[in-house]
């Protein structure tokens, strides 16, 4: 930044820092508390979460419907017993994994623009697994005994089957949820109390006071939290990894072409990725816009978003190119080149290609600048993203299943009302647990803005 | 009466600082002074000021580990146990004892152990919750968790002096040296003597 430095090319941006250097301790933390404390809930949030409000009651309406009827009422079939919930399924817990990367992984590489995103990427992951852990629950049919997943002790004398990759979900959905809620909450303790010593009437006080625990920022309390902080990441790490392996193991161990295939975990881990990071965007553009937080969430945010989209991105399409390869060429095998056949020129080609378009072909706009850092084009390729990633899971899903290996099993598959109707409910849902958090959590880590804002202020010693 | 006049109604004297570096240099002196019922309240965790205070190291990643060993054998043994012995059944042709298949949920038992005595270990560890705390009767204390640094002298230590104290925070460059007191000197008790 020296007067020296060569001149700038001509229509180069300068890329921010990642926080406004303007702030101090106090003007940065009244500004994040301030959103729960001073303001009333803004129109925009409030029409938003009336709309959400109306799909929950969709949503609720729905499993109402689905419990006392039978999930008969879902389109599932033979040959396509799984259908609209794991594809739902799949997509919310992929949403998540933004969430434990930017918390965990970016923490322990120390990347200062995490600071800024995380809380929120946290309070997405807990919400969008909240969501998917609907599906298979309801999916079982009868979902007031699904906790006779868990191994516990009773008189029927039944156990549940540890080498089945669904029972491998249980545990890591399970995992995944406690130690998200606990990292996410763990990070809100001294925010909480900031928030409570700023409170101004009772009924604030009694419950930040409440959830804060007492926290009063001892250096002896610090010590042991910032530890167990570093602890919790580095636990979350391999979640990142895991759970998205695990659930791609459902599909990997099974024998059906599309489906038994190697490159299946880490491919469904970067799909991962690359949808939470678009979800991400998709979210915080808009609130950033909203709640006037430019100076914390800087361009420099959305640009670093953009360029993990893009390396996820090209590692999701290098999956897509191995699949043609390892089916239609190095296998051998008919049944799966027909499978690939079928999926790229068969009834449900359509999907394919407009996958292909969604998570191949427009993404790449993000390797230009300009795009990058043109924030409306971003939003809406996060979107494009999103769809891709859900298209990704219909693809693997429906046109792996409808025609397997013997003609006379083979099938279509169309969702029903209820369907659709469930997963815009989810979407409903998770929209309004977001607007809640919005409104009543400070969505900024402030103690982790205070402590960057201290880095980059003071001289390096 | 002698026990009641014992516990002094006085909790701590508090030195309030604005910046870390003001803090950090406060608290060597305060260590040199050979005061060592101390402690340091911020805004966010501070670099150094453990070893500027001469503060006890702590032993939270020992007990994680404990944590994350009971995970994994826990996880070991309840599918030995039950795939072996208690529910033996054949699945797809694989032996009883099929160790490959527990690897993903003794994984997930490990992380789960381990995070919930992380979390746990840690409040418990910190007396937390814990509403109320004497330190919370200081005028101004509530700039703590903002953008104050405070360094607190309890008054048991046996070095305190309360004019001594007070006058020797001044001097280490304090904004304001202020008083936190017992809200009932006869029933609260001072904290058991801490913990590393």
């Amino acid at each position: 930044m020296s007067a020296s430095a060569p001149e700038k090319p001509m229509g180069y941006t300068e890329i921010p820092e990642v926080l406004d250097l303007n702030h101090t301790y106090d003007t940065a933390t009244d500004k994040i508390n301030d959103v729960i404390l001073k303001k009333k809930t803004p129109m925009p949030i409030a029409v938003a979460m009336g709309i959400c409000f109306l799909l929950v009651g969709l949503l609720f309406t729905t499993i109402t419907k689905l419990v006392s009827t039978g999930i008969g009422i879902w389109g599932n079939n033979q040959p396509v017993a799984w259908a609209f919930d794991i594809i739902n399924f799949v997509w919310w817990i992929g949403i998540g994994h933004a969430g434990t990367l930017i918390s965990a992984i970016l923490f322990l590489f120390r990347q200062e623009w995490r600071t800024s995103i995380n809380r929120f990427a946290e309070a997405m992951t807990i919400f969008a697994v909240m969501c998917a852990g609907m599906y298979p629950v309801l999916h079982v049919g009868r979902p007031w005994l699904a906790y006779w997943l868990l191994p516990y002790v009773n008189v029927m004398q039944m156990w549940p089957q540890f080498r089945s990759p669904l029972m491998w979900d249980v545990f890591a959905v399970s995992t995944y949820f406690t130690i998200s809620l606990l990292f996410w909450y763990t990070g809100l303790i001294p925010d909480l109390a900031s928030l409570r010593d700023r409170a101004k009437t009772r009924v604030s006080r009694v419950v930040t006071g409440i959830l804060s625990m007492g926290w009063r920022g001892s250096a002896r309390h610090w010590q042991r939290y910032d530890i167990i902080y570093l602890l919790l990441a580095g636990l979350s790490t391999p979640l990142v990894v895991s759970v998205h392996s695990i659930v791609s193991l459902d599909f990997a161990v099974a024998q059906l072409p599309g489906w038994h295939t190697t490159i299946f975990p880490p491919y469904f881990v970067a799909g991962a990725v690359y949808s939470g990071f678009a979800m991400v965007l998709t979210l915080a553009i808009p609130v950033r816009a909203y709640f006037g937080f430019k100076d914390f969430i800087t361009q420099r945010h959305l640009d670093a978003m953009s360029k993990v989209m893009l390396a996820t991105g090209l590692i999701v399409i290098y999956g897509y190119a191995m699949e043609a390869f390892i089916a239609l060429v190095y296998s051998g095998n008919p049944n799966e080149a027909f499978m690939m056949k079928n999926r790229m020129f068969g009834p449900y080609g359509w999907s394919y290609w407009l996958l292909i378009l969604c998570n191949g072909v427009i993404p790449q706009l993000l390797w230009l600048k300009r795009v990058r850092l043109h924030t409306p084009t971003l939003w809406v390729i996060s979107i494009v993203i999103n769809i891709g990633m859900w298209l990704e899971r219909f693809v693997i899903i429906v046109t792996s299943l409808h025609r397997d290996f013997v003609p006379s099993s083979w099938g279509m598959y169309a969702p029903t009302k209820w369907d659709i109707f469930m997963f815009i409910g989810t979407i409903g849902f998770f929209g309004f647990m977001m607007c809640l958090f919005l409104r009543f959590i400070p969505m900024f880590a402030g103690f982790e803005l205070r402590e960057l804002l201290h880095k980059k202020k003071s001289p390096p010693h | 009466m002698s026990e009641i006049e014992s516990k002094p109604s006085l909790y701590a004297v508090l030195a309030e600082y604005s910046t870390p570096e003001a803090m950090l240099q406060a608290a060597e002196k305060v260590r040199d002074a050979g005061y060592k019922r101390v402690d340091a309240l911020t805004p966010f965790p501070v670099h150094g000021i453990v070893e500027a205070l001469g503060l006890p190291k702590s032993r939270m990643a020992g007990l994680v580990l404990a944590g994350a060993i009971a995970g994994c054998i826990f996880g070991f043994a309840l599918q030995t146990w039950l795939t072996v012995f208690q529910y033996p059944h054949v699945i797809s042709g694989r032996p009883y004892f099929s160790w490959p298949n527990y690897i993903p949920v003794i994984f997930e038992t490990t992380v789960l152990f381990a995070g919930l005595t992380a979390f746990v270990g840690m409040l418990v560890r910190n007396n937390l919750p814990r509403p109320y705390h004497p330190v919370f009767s200081a005028p101004h204390v509530e700039d703590s968790t903002t953008s104050k640094f405070v360094i607190l002298i309890e008054a048991i230590d046996p070095k305190f002096d309360r004019q001594v104290t007070m006058d020797f925070l001044r001097k280490t460059g304090a904004d304001h040296v202020t008083e936190a007191k017992f809200e009932d000197a006869d029933t609260e008790r001072n904290e058991a003597p801490l913990l590393s």
